[in-house]
């Protein structure tokens, strides 16, 4: 975002801009443009290190509500996950009677065993298979945004340091991957990589998010490679890895970390999808997708066996979605950098 | 501006030729071989040499290559393993389901997103501007399978109004036609509308803030006519960029929703190919979603030439 223009497109960002740009204009007396912030030099001759991240995160998430609350409920999907067996009334796979509603679960059926989302067409506590399915949910999450984020930073750097044929080829299979949609590529790398299963789904989705971090981190890298501290570092005789890896990644991680917040909910996304169409991971263990797809058929007789882990979809989505959009904000990454695809 | 046409169109046909190279590749990559993996462990040697040689497999690859792309030219996309029956038959009972869907789907984004966008943003910070961007974000966080189920049980299980379950076609009768897409429609719509929609808000609210706006204002131009004319032609362009490549979640959400209304188009075709190890329907689908992705950036470029006076002449990308 160009720092001239005074009025943000949306009005959102401009405060955090201000607040974290500009912390000199409260010392008072004349400011010169260009000149340090007064209270960044300290006692000892040394001038005080900028925000560091977590103070710009915490301030930023005090500040914008949304965000906090997205973090909130961000953390307890992943305590949910961690510690299904502990949370979950019931194991995912004992069987009750079939489809107890949730309303009359406590006096109809078994009597004795409540269930507060009612129980599938298999008799599943819905609640308990709801809880493990969050296991499936981050697992896959983290792995596929871990394995994009890995080999898509590595493509993004060196094809935005080296340019030449490197990134002639990276451009090119961006292209490629342009193409097609993620679910479609996910499925169709399933369909020729041979079967299911929760690796599979992983590298699936996970190679179908690459080109988003590479064509990110190249950009980042594009302008970062003619500041002049890379410049120095080169003429100093610092190798181009080091270079890398110590002067250039380091300047690129807010973006990145955007992008990570926000590429996790389209990775759960995709994952329910890819489940959803019986492509995802085995179809015994739990997941919201395989979920949702079980609860179609029963539409008329039990809408709870569906709708319960379409919610628990769309509030983790949400959470993320929101958390993202926060951290956007606190780290000043422009919009538009992330796909929705 | 013919040359960037034509450049545009040249690399359009570059991308598709790489699509279709990965996607031939793809198929002879598979471990063990695709015949193996289509006919199982038990298939009888003779049974394995009949379908190689049906596919063609026998040939040495470059012949391989080569008839591809000649089958590719002439329309040509083989036959479908488990009925035998021709793909390109397949898909022309298939692909007038999904067009449905999507249409719809596009027609009520837009028909969403444009009002909620330009209200949103000429009332920003008022109620109605939150409404419209928690209504967004909410948009952008459910995927189309759970709206398309949610809508199946309001509109077709508890009132009784439309249909959940299969697909008229238009041929008996455009009521019942549109009856039977117009869940499945309003469930791929919704997310793009969410999308949409936020990138009108934005590129509106910018337009606003451009010194051209002012000067409108200071000559006195009517409220109406500086929205209407002076900021939507030029708020609208970024608009249609994203309309254009978010066509990919209209596919995208097809392929799902097509699954919860018992819809028989491409995306049915897709999955059960993948479920029976149905290789050459799995790369005609494949390749018809990259052709239709491609070629909507195409004519978004195009479009753009048209309504972007800044971009003429090729230049940068």
């Amino acid at each position: 975002m160009s720092g001239a223009n005074p009025t943000a497109p949306d009005g959102s960002t401009d405060d955090s801009e201000k607040a974290h740009n500009n912390p000199s204009s409260i010392a008072g007396g004349e400011v010169y443009p260009g000149a340090a912030p007064p209270e960044r030099f300290r006692d000892d001759g040394h001038i005080a290190p900028r925000r560091t991240f977590r103070e710009r995160l915490v301030v930023g998430l005090r500040n914008d509500r949304k965000a906090l609350a997205g973090a909130v409920v961000v953390v307890g999907f992943v305590f949910t996950a961690l510690l299904a067996p502990i949370i979950a009334p019931y194991d995912p796979n004992t069987t009750f009677t079939v489809m107890q509603d949730p309303a009359t679960s406590s006096t109809t059926g078994d009597g004795e065993f409540f269930h507060l989302l009612g129980t599938d067409s298999y008799g599943h506590d819905v609640l308990s298979r709801i809880i493990y399915g969050a296991q499936v949910s981050l697992l896959v999450a983290a792995a596929t945004v871990l394995f994009a984020f890995t080999i898509g930073t590595a493509i993004g750097v060196v094809a935005g340091y080296y340019g030449g044929w490197v990134d002639t080829v990276l451009m090119r299979y961006v292209d490629f991957q342009w193409a097609f949609p993620t679910l479609i590529l996910a499925a169709g790398i399933i369909a020729f990589a041979g079967g299911l299963g929760v690796w599979n789904v992983i590298i699936a989705i996970g190679v179908a998010f690459i080109d988003d971090f590479a064509r990110l981190v190249r950009g980042e890298v594009l302008s970062l490679r003619e500041e002049e501290y890379v410049m120095s570092a080169r003429a100093i005789g610092m190798s181009d890895t080091r270079i890398m890896a110590k002067e250039i990644l380091p300047n690129a991680v807010a973006p990145i970390i955007v992008q990570v917040t926000l590429m996790i909910p389209l990775a759960i996304l995709a994952e329910a999808g890819l489940s959803f169409l019986g492509l995802g991971v085995t179809p015994t263990t739990p997941t919201w997708g395989l979920m949702l797809s079980e609860g179609r058929q029963f539409l008329s007789q039990a809408w709870w066996i569906s709708v319960f882990p379409g919610f628990a979809i769309m509030i983790t989505v949400l959470a993320f979605n929101m958390f993202g959009d926060g951290l956007r904000d606190v780290f000043d990454v422009k919009e538009g950098e992330v796909s929705d695809r | 501006m013919k040359r960037y046409v034509a450049k545009r169109v040249l690399y359009a046909l570059f991308v598709m030729w790489l699509v279709a190279t990965v996607v031939f590749f793809g198929l002879r990559a598979i471990p063990g071989g695709p015949i193996r993996a289509m006919l199982g462990p038990e298939a009888t040697p003779e049974a394995v040499e009949a379908l190689r040689t049906d596919l063609g497999l026998d040939q040495p690859l470059y012949i391989q290559y080569v008839d591809w792309f000649t089958g590719l030219f002439v329309g040509d996309l083989g036959t479908s393993i488990t009925t035998g029956q021709e793909i390109t038959v397949l898909l022309s009972a298939a692909v007038p389901r999904t067009f449905s869907i999507a249409i719809v789907g596009v027609a009520v984004g837009l028909l969403l997103a444009i009002p909620a966008g330009i209200v949103s943003a000429t009332r920003k910070h008022e109620p109605a501007d939150y409404v419209a961007t928690v209504a967004a974000f909410l948009g952008l966080s459910m995927p189309a399978f759970f709206i398309g189920i949610l809508l199946a049980i309001v509109f077709g299980v508890q009132l009784g109004w439309l249909p959940i379950y299969g697909y008229t076609p238009v041929e008996e009768g455009a009521g019942p036609w549109f009856r039977s897409i117009l869940l499945p429609g309003i469930a791929v719509g919704l997310p793009y509308a969410a999308i949409v929609m936020r990138m009108m808000r934005s590129s509106l609210l910018e337009t606003m803030n451009e010194p051209y706006m002012t000067t409108a204002r200071a000559k006195g131009v009517d409220s109406r006519v500086r929205l209407y004319k002076h900021a939507m032609q030029n708020a609208l362009i970024p608009v249609i960029t994203v309309a254009g490549i978010q066509v990919a979640l209209i596919l995208v959400g097809s392929v799902t929703v097509e699954i919860v209304f018992g819809i028989n188009g491409i995306g049915r075709m897709l999955v059960d190919s993948i479920l029976d190890r149905n290789y050459p329907v799995t790369q005609a689908v494949i390749l018809l979603v990259a052709a239709i992705m491609v070629f909507t950036n195409l004519a978004v470029d195009i479009l753009y030439t048209f309504i972007d006076p800044r971009i003429r002449y090729g230049g940068e990308q």
